[in-house]
């Protein structure tokens, strides 16, 4: 009885101690984008292989927590599918913090349908009414009799945010149901023939190009005139063809040294570049690279 | 819940009035007995006060719980005023153009999970209740009661999971509508989930009725059923209305299930078969990126203070439910 209880105490303190040295290591904190979560944990893992004793933790949760974790020094790097809006730019420098950004990848935002819809392309105004809901009817765009029920993301997303501004500029149907992430809108709409939802291109596409079973990725045009292309080809994207890309960011507090920048380095690297493509986005386009190069790194 | 404390130690106050400290739990029966009696006295005192003081520490954490929502939540409704929440059922404010802050079609989509969900796990409740209670085996009642219980810990997460790729599609397809991302699908999840509180209490009320009225009721010729429903329910539904209450303050609050199973869009509606989005999903998602001491940040402790005066509501309604059943077995 006695013995027990002793070396259950032992227990406790030695997985205590243990946490502690754990702690003691350089442990590296990345928070943020939903969008971006695969992506980055994909390249520490590598990171970490090839340089063993340091730690990267990758969490999700969203571009705006991302955001607001490193304004409150919780976190090392944001991941932030969107850049900073001017108010959290302030709350930052009023908390000391100084946000310091770099690229590490392209998206394409993909809008996605259930395999069974005949619609195939659809124009950013489309787009832009039907998730306004000005337009509910799939047949309004050339498809068949059906209620539109659309798929996006939460207010704490940075995809929520981009595509409102760049699509929509105007506010969200009341009606579009709001999801926990990019998995989650591409199980959904696999499940529902009138469905439409919007997802970085990861979520959908694998490094050939090739769309994952049980979804349809629509090709969109940049207006009525211009000609519809999908996301799922490289140089589509690369070439800014297809109208909805987005650069995939970090924000550090101010321009990190050590181990931190390390990482960043080995993320826009030509290695880095390749596991990017690897996970379905695509590298980071020629102006933003020269940006990073600004940026010093 | 808490269980009592009595549980794992009681005070026994034998015949010869010594006080009798033991841990029930233990097999050999660890005894202290204080011999003086002025020791014996104080010891009294210290324990008695003891537990005043746990017994108050529970009130002194709901008072500040309360007054921190209000205090949070004031700042918004100072610029707003409380009609602009109560008038408006358009709630967005990270809107593109204008924020509306109008919590009306949380709430009543709160309200309505929560309805929908009792009336799937009232039903169901009871019956599984009275089942244990009255008609199983003591060897089926064995299996029954801790597996009713097991039912309560699956975490609330799992619950929602199952509600998107299991319910949901079923929904879809009973209904024939593309989706089932709805109230009706976490009406269905929330009544699972309030189902363990409501068939545990209602079968401990069941089981509170006095053999005798059974006896009697047999007696006089009426059969299981008749005396079930007849006599027993009727005597045990106080017990019953409380549980009911009970499960019911869980259902208002639970958020993950809901945040994952209804689909979260924030139009205002009465139909179960459209997605809305409950008070607890709002501030669930929206807590975790709104900058701090933003009018939007209090908005979400006005909703807060809302949400916490419904349940408190329910809560006390069916506290005081409660001791009137307990007077009544008296």
């Amino acid at each position: 009885m006695r013995m027990s209880k002793i070396f259950a105490w032992m227990m406790v303190v030695g997985t205590f101690f243990a946490g502690q040295e754990a702690l003691a290591q350089n442990m590296i904190q990345v928070k943020g984008s939903d969008s971006e979560v695969n992506l980055v944990q994909r390249l520490a893992e590598v990171f970490m292989q090839k340089k063993p004793g340091v730690n990267i933790a990758v969490t999700g949760g969203g571009s705006g927590t991302g955001i607001a974790a490193l304004i409150n020094k919780q976190t090392d790097i944001a991941n932030s599918s969107r850049t900073i809006e001017a108010k959290e730019e302030e709350a930052a420098e009023k908390a000391g913090v100084h946000p310091f950004r770099i690229v590490i990848a392209t998206d394409a935002i993909s809008i996605i349908t259930h395999p069974s819809n005949q619609v195939s392309k659809l124009t950013l105004e489309q787009l832009g009414k039907i998730f306004k809901g000005e337009i509910t009817n799939w047949k309004e765009v050339g498809g068949k009799d059906a209620k539109i029920s659309l798929y996006g993301r939460q207010s704490n997303s940075g995809t929520f945010v981009f595509f409102r501004e760049f699509v929509l500029k105007g506010d969200y149907s009341p009606n579009m149901k709001a999801m926990n992430g990019n998995a989650q809108i591409v199980e959904t709409v696999k499940r529902d023939a009138e469905g439409i939802g919007y997802v970085a291109v990861g979520y959908v596409v694998n490094e050939s190009g090739e769309v994952i079973a049980g979804i349809k990725i629509i090709d969109v045009a940049k207006d009525g005139k211009s000609a519809a292309y999908t996301p799922a080809k490289m140089e589509n994207v690369m070439s800014l063809k297809y109208p909805i890309t987005r650069p995939l960011n970090h924000y550090t507090n101010g321009k990190p040294a050590g181990e931190v920048l390390d990482f960043l380095r080995f993320e826009i690297s030509d290695e880095g570049q390749k596991i990017v493509r690897k996970e379905g986005f695509f590298p980071v386009q020629k102006d933003w690279m020269e940006f990073n190069r600004k940026q010093g790194l | 819940m808490e269980k009592p404390s009595e549980a794992s130690l009681a005070i026994e106050e034998t015949n010869v009035g010594e006080v009798w400290l033991h841990k029930k739990t233990d097999t050999k029966d660890e005894r202290i007995v204080s011999r003086k009696p002025q020791m014996r006295r104080l010891n009294e005192i210290l324990i008695e006060k003891f537990f005043f003081m746990n017994g108050l520490l529970a009130i002194l954490i709901l008072l500040s719980i309360f007054s921190l929502l209000f205090v949070k939540g004031f700042p918004a409704i100072r610029e707003l005023g409380w009609r602009s929440f109560f008038s408006s059922s358009v709630w967005n404010p990270t809107s593109y153009s204008t924020p509306r802050y109008g919590i009306l079609s949380l709430i009543t989509s709160t309200l309505m999970v929560t309805f929908g969900a009792l009336v799937i796990a009232v039903p169901l409740g009871v019956a599984c209740a009275a089942f244990i209670s009255q008609v199983a085996s003591p060897r089926i009642r064995e299996i029954l009661k801790p597996a009713v219980e097991i039912l309560a810990g699956i975490p609330s997460v799992v619950v929602g999971f199952l509600g998107i790729i299991l319910v949901n599609p079923l929904i879809a397809k009973v209904f024939g509508i593309s989706n089932g991302l709805n109230a009706l699908n976490g009406s269905i999840l929330l009544a699972v989930m309030s189902l363990p509180t409501i068939i545990s209490l209602s079968e401990d009320a069941l089981r509170a009725v006095p053999k005798t009225y059974k006896e009697a009721s047999l007696a006089l010729g009426a059969n299981d059923w008749q005396t079930l429903i007849r006599v027993l329910v009727p005597s045990a539904l106080s017990g019953i209305i409380a549980s009911v209450m009970l499960g019911m303050g869980r259902a208002i609050g639970e958020t993950m299930t809901v945040l994952m199973a209804t689909g979260n869009a924030p139009a205002l509606t009465f139909n179960f078969l459209d997605a809305i989005q409950t008070m607890t999903s709002t501030i669930a998602i929206e807590l975790g990126e709104v900058p701090y001491n933003t009018t939007h940040y209090y908005a979400l402790f006005v909703i807060g203070f809302v949400l916490f005066l419904m349940t408190f509501v329910v809560n006390l309604v069916s506290d005081i439910i409660l001791q009137k059943y307990q007077q009544v077995e008296r």
